[in-house]
C-alpha cells in the first residue's frame, strides 16, 4: 500500500484568521498530491495527443495537393512522421506512466483502478453525477480524482491509450512490414477485426472518443476550479492540491487519518 | 485411368526440348521469386514426380477465377493444366458432362485417397438446406464435405472461397461461408482477389508441385510470396502519396498527370496482393495504372466497406452512410453543445448562490 506519509500538509492554515473567520469557517490547506513524473506525463501526453489528432485527421483527410515534382514534396511524408513520432511518445509515455503508478504514490495508481465492486464508489460516482446534473447543492471534497473523473480517465485514458496504442502498432507494422518487431507484436489485431480498413476505422473511432474526453475533461477542469470545492488546474502543475473549505475530503479517510487543524475561529 | 506421367515426360511427348524445359523451370522460379539456385530441385520434382491429381470444385461464384486462370503466361495455363497437374474435374474446362464427369470424382477420391488436391472456387451457402447451389442433383455443401474428406491440401480459389465475397455481402440471404469456415481439418490456401492474379494461381500450384509442400502462409492463411505486402507498398504512385499529391477528382489535373489515388478512395493502402509487382495480362498494366483506384478485392468483407470511391469506410451500425469523422464530428458537437448549455446554467447557479461555497 502507498506509504503514509506522501500526501503531507504543505501548508496549513497559517493564513490569516480575520479573513477565514469573515468568510464562515473557511480555511486553506494543501496537500502534495501529483509528483513531478506524473505531471511531466500529463503536459507531455496531452502534447502528444494534440498532434497525434490533428496529424491523424491530416493522414485520413489529406490536404490539398502540393505544385511541383513529387521529388521536391514530402508532405505526406511529414504529417506521417510526425504522427509516428508522437506515437512512440505517446505509447513510451504511456509505458513510464504504468510504472510509475507502481513506483509513485497512491494517487499515481487511480489512474489504472476501476474499482468496480466497491459499493460505496459507486454511490459517490452517482454523487457527482448528480452534482453535474445541478441536482446536488454541494460536491464532496476529494484529494484525488472524484469518482466520475476516475470513471472517465480509467476507461478513456488508461482503457483507451492501450486500445490506440495496440490499433496503431499494428497499422504501423503493415509499412514495417512483416517479421518485423511491431508485426510480430501487434499484427495479430488485424485479422482479429476482419482487415486492415476496420483496424483503421476504429483507431479513428478511438481517436474521436479521446478528442470528446479531451472536450469534457477541459471543460470540467475549468469549472472544477471556479465553482467546487479544491484546486484543479494549478495541482497539475504544481501538484499541489489547496482546498477552498474546512470539510474533510470524501476520499481522505479511507485512505489514512490525517491530523487536522481546524481553523481557530 | 492411366499411370500418371511426370512433367518432364508429358513435355518430351509434346516434342518440347530439354533446352526449353530447363529455361522453363528458370522462368518459373524466377515467377516464384527463388533463388538460381533452387532450379535443379524444380527440374528434378519435374523430372521425377508424377503430376498432382486436383479436383476443382465450384460453388457459388462466377468463374472469374477460371477466367483469370486461363490466361496466365508464366508459365501458361497450358502447361499447368495440361502437364504439370493432372486436372481431373473442373466442370467448366472438362469434356464430359453429367453422370460421366461426377463418376471421375468417385475414381480420383478412391484412386488417390489423401493424396489430391482439391481446389474451390466459389462458397458453399447454408441457408435453406443449401439448395442456393445444387451441383449434379445434390447441395455444393455435401460435395465440398464429401471431397475434402480425403484431400491433401485445399486450395481456396478467390475472395469467394477465401473471405465470401459478394454473395457473403449483407445481408447474405443464402448463407454464403467460406471454404474455411466449413472444412476445419484441412490445411487450406487462401487465395484471395476478385479474381486473383493468373501468375499467382499457377504459381501456388507450382509451388505445391515443385516442393512438396503448401506455401508458408501469413495469418490469414494466404501464401506470404504473394501477400506479404500491400498494393501500396510497391506502387507506382507511392511517390506522389509520399509527397502529398492527389487526384481530387477523376477527370482533373491531378489525374491526368498520374496523382495517388488515395482521396478518391484507392484501398492500395490496406490491400494484400501482388497487383503493383506481378500485375494483370502478362505484367501489362493494374487498376492503378489504369487510373481507378484499388477496391480492395482481396481483402475480407470488401463489399462491405463502404464506397469504393471514399477513403473512409462507412460505419454501417449507424443506419445512415457515414465514417469515423462524421460521427466523431457529430459526437464533438453534441458533447460541445452540452458543455456550452451545462456552462450558461452553471453560471446562472452560481450567480444564484454567491458566496455560499
Amino acid at each position: 500500500m502507498a506509504p503514509l506519509d506522501d500526501a503531507k500538509p504543505v501548508a496549513v492554515p497559517a493564513d490569516d484568521p480575520s479573513a477565514a473567520s469573515a468568510a464562515g469557517g473557511r480555511f486553506l490547506k494543501a496537500i502534495y498530491v501529483y509528483e513531478v513524473p506524473v505531471r511531466v506525463w500529463h503536459w507531455v501526453n496531452a502534447l502528444a495527443i494534440l498532434v497525434l489528432s490533428v496529424t491523424g485527421y491530416l493522414i485520413a483527410n489529406p490536404l490539398p495537393s502540393q505544385p511541383g515534382e513529387a521529388s521536391a514534396n514530402f508532405l505526406m511524408g511529414y504529417i506521417r512522421f510526425a504522427h509516428f513520432a508522437a506515437a512512440y511518445i505517446f505509447a513510451v509515455g504511456f509505458i513510464g506512466r504504468l510504472y510509475w503508478a507502481f513506483a509513485g504514490n497512491h494517487h499515481a495508481r487511480q489512474l489504472f483502478r476501476f474499482p468496480f465492486w466497491d459499493r460505496h464508489w459507486w454511490g459517490e460516482l452517482f454523487l457527482e453525477a448528480r452534482w453535474y446534473l445541478f441536482l446536488e447543492r454541494k460536491p464532496k471534497l476529494y484529494v484525488g480524482h472524484n469518482p466520475l473523473a476516475q470513471f472517465a480517465m480509467f476507461w478513456v485514458i488508461a482503457v483507451g491509450s492501450v486500445f490506440m496504442i495496440v490499433t496503431g502498432f499494428a497499422l504501423y507494422s503493415e509499412g514495417a512490414g512483416q517479421g518485423s518487431w511491431q508485426d510480430r507484436l501487434f499484427g495479430w489485431v488485424i485479422p482479429l477485426f476482419g482487415q486492415s480498413m476496420d483496424v483503421h476505422t476504429w483507431h479513428h473511432l478511438g481517436m474521436w472518443a479521446i478528442l470528446l474526453f479531451v472536450i469534457v475533461h477541459i471543460y470540467a477542469a475549468v469549472r472544477e476550479d471556479i465553482m467546487s470545492r479544491q484546486s484543479i488546474i494549478s495541482t497539475m502543475i504544481s501538484g499541489v492540491r489547496t482546498f477552498k473549505d474546512a470539510e474533510a475530503p470524501a476520499d481522505e479517510e479511507q485512505e489514512r487519518p490525517v491530523k487536522r487543524t481546524l481553523p481557530a475561529g | 485411368m492411366a499411370t500418371l506421367e511426370t512433367f518432364y515426360e508429358v513435355m518430351r511427348r509434346q516434342g518440347i526440348t530439354r533446352r526449353s524445359f530447363l529455361k522453363y523451370c528458370s522462368l518459373t522460379a524466377a515467377a516464384l521469386g527463388l533463388g538460381p539456385e533452387l532450379v535443379p530441385q524444380i527440374v528434378q520434382a519435374m523430372e521425377t514426380k508424377p503430376r498432382t491429381p486436383v479436383l476443382w470444385l465450384h460453388g457459388l461464384e462466377c468463374t472469374c477465377c477460371s477466367e483469370s486462370f486461363i490466361r496466365s503466361a508464366h508459365p501458361l495455363v497450358k502447361d499447368v493444366v495440361l502437364s504439370m497437374i493432372s486436372l481431373d474435374y473442373d466442370d467448366t474446362l472438362m469434356a464430359s458432362a453429367g453422370h460421366h464427369a461426377e463418376a471421375i470424382l468417385d475414381e480420383v477420391m478412391e484412386k488417390y485417397k489423401g493424396n489430391y488436391i482439391l481446389a474451390v472456387e466459389g462458397n458453399p451457402p447454408l441457408n435453406q438446406d443449401g439448395m442456393s447451389c445444387i451441383i449434379g442433383g445434390k447441395p455444393f455443401t455435401d460435395q465440398l464435405r464429401k471431397v475434402a474428406k480425403d484431400a491433401k491440401a485445399i486450395i481456396s480459389w478467390g475472395s469467394c472461397a477465401s473471405f465470401g465475397c459478394v454473395q457473403a455481402a449483407r445481408p447474405n440471404p443464402t448463407r454464403a461461408t467460406p471454404v474455411h469456415e466449413v472444412i476445419t481439418d484441412k490445411p487450406i490456401i487462401k487465395v484471395p482477389g476478385c479474381p486473383p492474379i493468373a501468375e499467382v494461381m499457377t504459381g501456388v500450384i507450382t509451388y505445391m508441385l515443385t516442393f512438396d509442400r503448401i506455401p508458408e502462409l501469413d495469418r490469414q492463411g494466404r501464401p506470404k510470396m504473394f501477400y506479404s505486402q500491400r498494393i501500396h507498398d510497391k506502387c507506382y504512385r507511392r511517390p506522389h502519396f509520399d509527397a502529398g499529391q492527389f487526384v481530387e477528382a477523376f477527370d482533373d489535373e491531378g489525374a491526368r498527370k498520374g496523382y495517388c489515388l488515395y482521396k478518391v478512395g484507392c484501398k492500395g493502402p490496406t490491400t494484400y496482393n501482388a497487383c503493383s509487382t506481378v500485375r494483370w495480362n502478362e505484367g501489362t498494366s493494374f487498376p492503378i495504372q489504369s487510373g481507378h483506384g484499388c477496391i480492395g478485392c482481396s481483402e475480407d468483407g470488401f463489399w462491405d466497406k463502404g464506397s469504393w470511391y471514399a477513403r473512409q469506410s462507412d460505419i454501417l451500425q449507424f443506419g445512415i452512410e457515414a465514417n469515423a469523422d462524421q460521427v466523431g464530428t457529430t459526437a464533438a458537437l453534441g458533447v460541445g453543445s452540452i458543455i456550452a448549455a451545462h456552462a450558461a446554467v452553471s453560471a446562472l447557479k452560481r450567480a444564484q448562490h454567491k458566496g455560499d461555497v
